[in-house]
Order: C-alpha cells, then structure tokens, then sequence
C-alpha cells in the first residue's frame, strides 16, 4: 500500500492521537467513583501470602452476598519493603485499590494518610476499637483504619512436645534460653534448636524488633527518646543493643540449622510443628500456615518472650493488628460501597469469618470481634502475658521511625560479615536518614 | 582459517552526489536540520531534563511533593551509608571480573567459531542464545538451579560426593556466582564483536605468514590479537560499562544479599529510592554518574590512542 505524503501525515497524526485518547482514557479510569447504574465495583489490595488471600477471598464472597449490588474485586501484592515500595507508589500515583490493607504503626504514618486516605472517624465502628489500636491508625486525633485479624506477639514460638521430653522449664533470661537450646542440641542433634529463615529476609529482625518490650520495662522513656533522638537511646547503647548482641550469637553457638540462608518462613513453620526444630523466634502471626497446613499440630506450640539477659525485665512484644484503609480516590457509589465492606470485616459476620480463616494470633483490638472459645493454645500463652502487665506495643507502634534497612543489616549480623557493634552503628545511620526525610524535629 | 574475502573496494561509490543545500553550506548530512527535531526534543525530554534537575535536587531532601534545599547534606549522609565502601568494592570486582573474562572467553569461542569447526553454525546460535533471554529470567532461573538444598547443581554435586557451595547464601561467594551468571549471558555479545574483529582481517595476512612457516600460536600472537584490537576496545568499554552500572542481574538473584554481601552501587542507590530517600538516592546516582565517567574516560581514551598507533 502506497500513501501520498499528505496521507502519511494525515495517519500518524490519527495514530498519535488515538494513543494519546487511549492514555489519558486509562489514567481517568477505575479510581473515580462516578458510577452510574446499580452495580458497583470496588477493587481491594492485600498482600499475596496464602493465609491473608484465603482469608480475603472468603470475605469478599460473604459480602457479595449481603451486598448483591456491590462486586469487589481483590489485587494482591508482595509483602516486605516491595509492598511498602508498591504501595507508596500507587498512592503518589492516584492509581490505589479503593480500599487496601496495610500494616498500622509507623508504616501506616509514612503513607502520608492525611493526603492519601478517606477519614473514617465518623463510622459506627470506631466506638468498638482498642484505645492502643486506635492511636496507631490515627493522624491528629482522626482515624483512618479498621482492624483486620488480630494482634500478634513476637517472641519465641516453641514445640512443646519437645520441652517436656527433655523437661525443659520456659527460660526468663537469655542465659537460660541458650543452656535450653545447648541442651536440646545435645539430646538429639537432628533436632534444630533456634530456627533462622533468611530466605524470607524480613524474619530476621525479631530478635530485635521482639526485645522492644524489654527495652521498654528497663526504660519506658526510651521509645521517647529515640524519637526526639535525646538520652544516648540508641541502638549501639544498652539496653537496645541486647538485640544486636542476641542476633550474632547463635548463630557461630552452632544453634541454628544448617540452611538458614535461604530456608523460607513457611519451611521453618512445618519444621517446628513437625518437631525438627524446637524455637523460632517469630510473630504468633506466623501461626497461620500452621493452621492451614497442619491444623493437627497447632496445639503443640507454645509462645514465651524473648528473654532479658535480666529475669525482672523479660516481658513479651505485641503488634497491633493489620488496618483497611480507604484510599481518597474514592468518591460516590465507590466510597459507600467501600465503606460498607470496611463496616463488613468488622461486624459479628466479619468476625466469625476472620474467626473461621485466620488463625487467631492474640487478642482482637476490637471489642466487635471476639477470639472463639477453640481459639489454640498459644493465644493463652499470650494473653497471660498482657494480664500479667507483662507486655508492651513494638516500638514501630510507639515511634514513626523506623529505618527500611534493619532486616539486611541483620542478616549481615547474624552470618557474621558485620560484628554487632558496627551493625548498630549501620542501624542508627538509617534510623538518622528516615527521620530526616519524615522530617521529624531533633535530627 | 577463515574462507571469507575481503570485498573492501578502495575506489568507492562512484556516482556523483547530487548538489544540495547542504551540501553547498559545506559537507555533511543529506538530510534537512529539521529531522532532527524530534529525536531531540525527545532526548531533551527523556534524557538532558532529568540529568540536569537531578543536579539540582541531589541538594535537596524531596518527596513527589514537597522539597528541602540542604545543601551537600546528602553526600555526606551517602558516604556514610551502610556497606557503602563494600558496595564500591563489588562494583569494582564485578565490572573487571565480568569485563576480562568476557574478552578473554568470547575472543576464545571466537577464535573457534570462525575456524572450520564442525556444526558452526549451531554452536554459534548456542553462544548467542543466552543474549536474548531476559536477564530477570536468567536470575530466577539460575537462583533455582544454585539453590544450595534442591538446585540441580548442588545435588549433581552431592551424588559425586563434591563439597555443595551455597552459591548465592555464602556471603563469600555471592558476588562472584552473579558474576558468574552474568559472564555466560554476556559473552555472545563480545563473541559476536570479536568474530565481526576477525573476520574483518583480510586473509592475505594469515596466508603470507603460514608461508613463512609461523604456527598457529604465532599467527595469533602476532596477526589476529593486534588486528582485533578495535573490537577488543569495544569489548572492553561495553562491558565494563555494563559491568559498572549492572543492577538487574543481581537483584533478581539476590537483592544485594547475604546482608550486604553482593551490593554494587547501583542497588544500594535502588534500595534507597524504595526506602523513600528520594534526596540521599539522587545524590548516589551523581556520585555514580562521576564515578564511571571518571573511569571510562582515561579507558577509552587508552584504548583509541592505542588504535591510533597500530
């Protein structure tokens, strides 16, 4: 086919303009909620672990039913720090889920909310939160984000089996936690005693993150200081860097099994339910995938807190529950339906999904939900601890900051290629740069 | 050795240009300045913006919405990065590594593609393959075959009862098994300029010095390794380039990790952008920027003038 010059000119103007309607129809599309007609479709971002999908599938599918005229649509996306990346970059993009989950606490506050998020205070639900909760998914007294599941610890899950075979008593010092480990070592050396799983690189910061509490009963200024960066509270000082110290030994104590570079969490999972390992530190979270893969063996492990070097100040980690948020893209038809499936996950039948799919890892911060009466042993094990007065929210619930770099300057830590000093020093230089670029006073 | 002639015709097109504008303003394009325009509003755009406001906000602490001008607050903080001097090592390791075996395998393969072996033409399709797959499927498919408990390598390993390196968890070896990876993807390319070297010799050469009874090895010490020398120059500028800036590879493989242990700069840049150090990451890919022109200019300055000589 021949075109004339003029012809030629005429097409690839038509082209150009053709491409140009079809990117500014996409960019137009699907976040605005001008609907018009009955059916509504609202899209939901979670992250793409089995537990969480299966969970939100089954949510959806309960909600569609009571809500005939609404249709939700679920995205998912990896979790770690390419979620948070993922995440950021479709709210600054106005491309965002109508309504996401995401975690509470400091990352939450890094989303920028007050742009990015449709206030919530006004809803009948937030009457039933958590005082705790409710600080953690708020911005200058309004709040953003209904809980889904429950709250978690972190500290140590272990195979109780195992302990009463060797009749091991729950160690209150680290001292204690180590003989514990030296012994299940030396009674079966097929038996792993401390699990590590840096194939997936975030699990390697629980020793850290899950001391927080210990830090907390030496010192509950400390959380306060660190973030008006005032007092030496740092993680090269004491108590903080117990953590440190903690994460580099066990590693050369030959307490860890072998393929720790590259074993994943739901592998390191399986072997604790399965007894080939005995204790993993870990967030009762965790716990899911015992539920689902070996529901059988759920009642065989138990939770304690990461010991204190000193008994009196040992005391257990909790994390808040995840949050939906509603993204302020939404508008119209959108936003009600979108606020009528937040409402959803927290009404008596949301509960007794969240019941039913997810496996309970602590307390509800909700006095909506309530933990089933079958609820597994290992949430008894945490409840006692916050009766007990001996529990205290994670760090990144009572501070913004928290550095991105943690979970690879811990991995560095814990294979030996940087002492825990330095890894301190490393930490408290990211700590610096997040606080700088949050623009928080002091730094 | 090589069969192809050398058709280069001294006395070259002969048909009279035709006289144009341009022509008459001196020399050089048939085409009108206009052409240009597109392809420079687009570089313009794409390329000389971003370079040149990047200089700028290299100074400030910015998000996609707001900016803080700070001075040189940024290079300081970026020189005290964690595992910032080990990220400047690996690159180092990691261009030079990849770049010499890269000349020294793919002037090998060749030297063997271009001599009469048997099935040429397949094993040259083979060495080239790897160039076209994509390098994130190169990574994951390598990280599954060096997976140090289920990989194929490992296992074939353990049955002949060899030691079972862990190839991407031993912070020893990480770097060099990326490299490792990123050599057998790269070398068709410079087996690709290398035989276009080669091939480009003329033949009279090779045909006067087996009269006077030089061997194989000295027919290629003496013909073939100075003659391609301009493609062994472009070899070398590519791939250390490539080396430098290398990025893709190894985070598919492994992020960076064991801990820091197979950082280059250009992933602790990356992580810094998705930690939302917009800033501290602008100011990392200035220092890059500088740092590779101040290495490959003294080398491609060495490499021409060494041209130049011959």
């Amino acid at each position: 086919m021949k075109l004339s010059p003029m012809r030629r000119a005429a097409a690839a103007t038509a082209a150009i303009a053709a491409v140009a309607l079809a990117l500014t129809g996409c960019s137009g599309f699907g976040s605005t909620g001008s609907n018009s007609g009955s059916k509504v479709t609202i899209t939901f971002l979670t992250q793409n672990d089995a537990p969480t999908r299966t969970q939100s599938k089954a949510l959806i599918e309960a909600f569609e039913k009571k809500y005939p005229d609404v249709t939700v649509k679920l995205d998912t996306q990896p979790p770690g720090t390419q979620g948070d990346n993922l995440m950021k970059t479709k709210l600054s993009t106005k491309t965002m889920d109508n309504v996401f989950h995401y975690n509470s606490g400091s990352l939450f506050q890094a989303l920028n909310p007050k742009t990015s998020m449709v206030d919530l205070s006004g809803e009948s639900w937030v009457k039933d939160l958590d005082k705790n909760f409710k600080q953690v998914v708020s911005v200058d007294g309004k709040v953003y984000g209904a809980p889904l599941g429950t709250s978690s610890a972190g500290g140590i899950l272990y195979n109780k089996k195992i302990y009463q075979q060797l009749g091991l008593s729950i160690p209150t010092t680290w001292d204690e936690f180590i003989a514990n480990s030296n012994k299940i070592k030396t009674a079966d050396p097929n038996v792993t005693p401390i699990l590590q799983s840096f194939g997936d690189t975030w699990t390697s910061q629980l020793l850290v993150l899950g001391d927080f509490a210990n830090i907390n009963k030496q010192d509950p200024n400390w959380a306060t200081d660190y973030t008006e960066n005032k007092n030496g509270a740092k993680y090269v000082n004491q108590p903080a860097f117990e953590g440190f110290q903690h994460t580099a030994q066990i590693v050369p104590a030959g307490l860890v099994n072998k393929d720790y570079a590259s074993m994943t969490n739901a592998q390191a999972m399986d072997a604790l339910a399965n007894g080939t390992a005995a204790q993993y530190p870990m967030l009762t979270g965790s716990m899911a995938t015992v539920q689902q893969n070996e529901p059988d063996k759920i009642n065989d492990i138990g939770v304690f807190a990461i010991p204190s070097p000193d008994a009196q100040y040992t005391s257990l980690t909790l994390w808040e529950p995840n949050a939906l948020y509603i993204s302020s893209t939404t508008s119209g038809d959108k936003l009600k339906a979108s606020k009528e499936f937040v409402a959803f996950a927290n009404s008596p039948q949301g509960c007794e999904i969240q019941n039913k799919t997810g496996a309970a890892a602590g307390p509800y911060s909700t006095s909506a939900c309530s933990l089933p009466s079958d609820a597994p042993a290992f949430t008894k094990d945490v409840q006692k601890y916050i009766d007990d007065d001996k529990a205290s929210p994670a760090l990144e619930f009572k501070s913004p900051i928290k550095g991105p770099n943690l979970e690879t300057i811990l991995i560095a830590v814990a294979s030996g290629s940087t002492s825990a000093q330095v890894g301190a020093q490393q930490y408290d230089q990211d700590v610096k740069a997040q606080a700088q670029q949050l623009g928080i006073k002091g730094w | 050795m090589t069969t192809a002639s050398v058709t280069i015709d001294p006395a070259a097109p002969t048909r009279a240009p035709r006289k144009t504008k341009s022509d008459r303003r001196g020399m050089r394009s048939p085409y009108p300045s206009w052409f240009y325009i597109p392809a420079g509003v687009l570089y313009l755009i794409f390329f000389a913006l971003p370079t040149f406001s990047s200089f700028y906000f290299a100074l400030t602490r910015w998000t996609l919405f707001s900016q803080t001008f700070i001075g040189f607050g940024n290079f300081v903080q970026f020189f005290q990065t964690p595992a910032l001097t080990q990220g400047f090592v690996n690159t180092f390791i990691y261009g030079f590594v990849t770049s010499a075996a890269k000349v020294v395998l793919g002037l090998a393969l060749a030297l063997l593609l271009t001599g009469a072996t048997f099935g040429r033409g397949y094993l040259r399709a083979v060495v080239f393959f790897p160039v076209l797959v994509s390098t994130v499927g190169v990574g994951l498919t390598f990280k599954a075959l060096l997976d140090p408990f289920h990989g194929v390598v490992n296992q074939v390993l353990g049955f002949f009862h060899l030691p079972q390196p862990g190839w991407y968890t031993d912070p020893h070896l990480a770097l060099l098994t990326v490299a490792g990876v990123d050599i057998w993807k790269g070398v068709g390319i410079a087996t690709l300029i290398f035989m276009a070297g080669i091939v480009a010799i003329p033949s009279e050469y090779f045909e006067a010095a087996r009269v006077d009874g030089a061997g194989s090895w000295n027919v290629f010490r003496n013909i073939t390794l100075p003659l391609v020398r301009p493609a062994m120059a472009t070899v070398i500028i590519l791939s250390l380039i490539g080396g430098l800036r290398s990025f893709d590879l190894i985070w598919a493989m492994t992020n960076g990790g064991p801990g820091f242990s197979s950082d280059v700069i250009a992933s602790v840049i990356y992580k810094q952008y998705q930690a939302g150090f917009f800033g501290l990451s602008t100011a990392g890919n200035v220092i890059l920027f500088l740092v590779v022109t101040a290495i490959m200019l003294p080398v491609q300055w060495l490499l021409n003038r060494r041209e130049a000589d011959l």
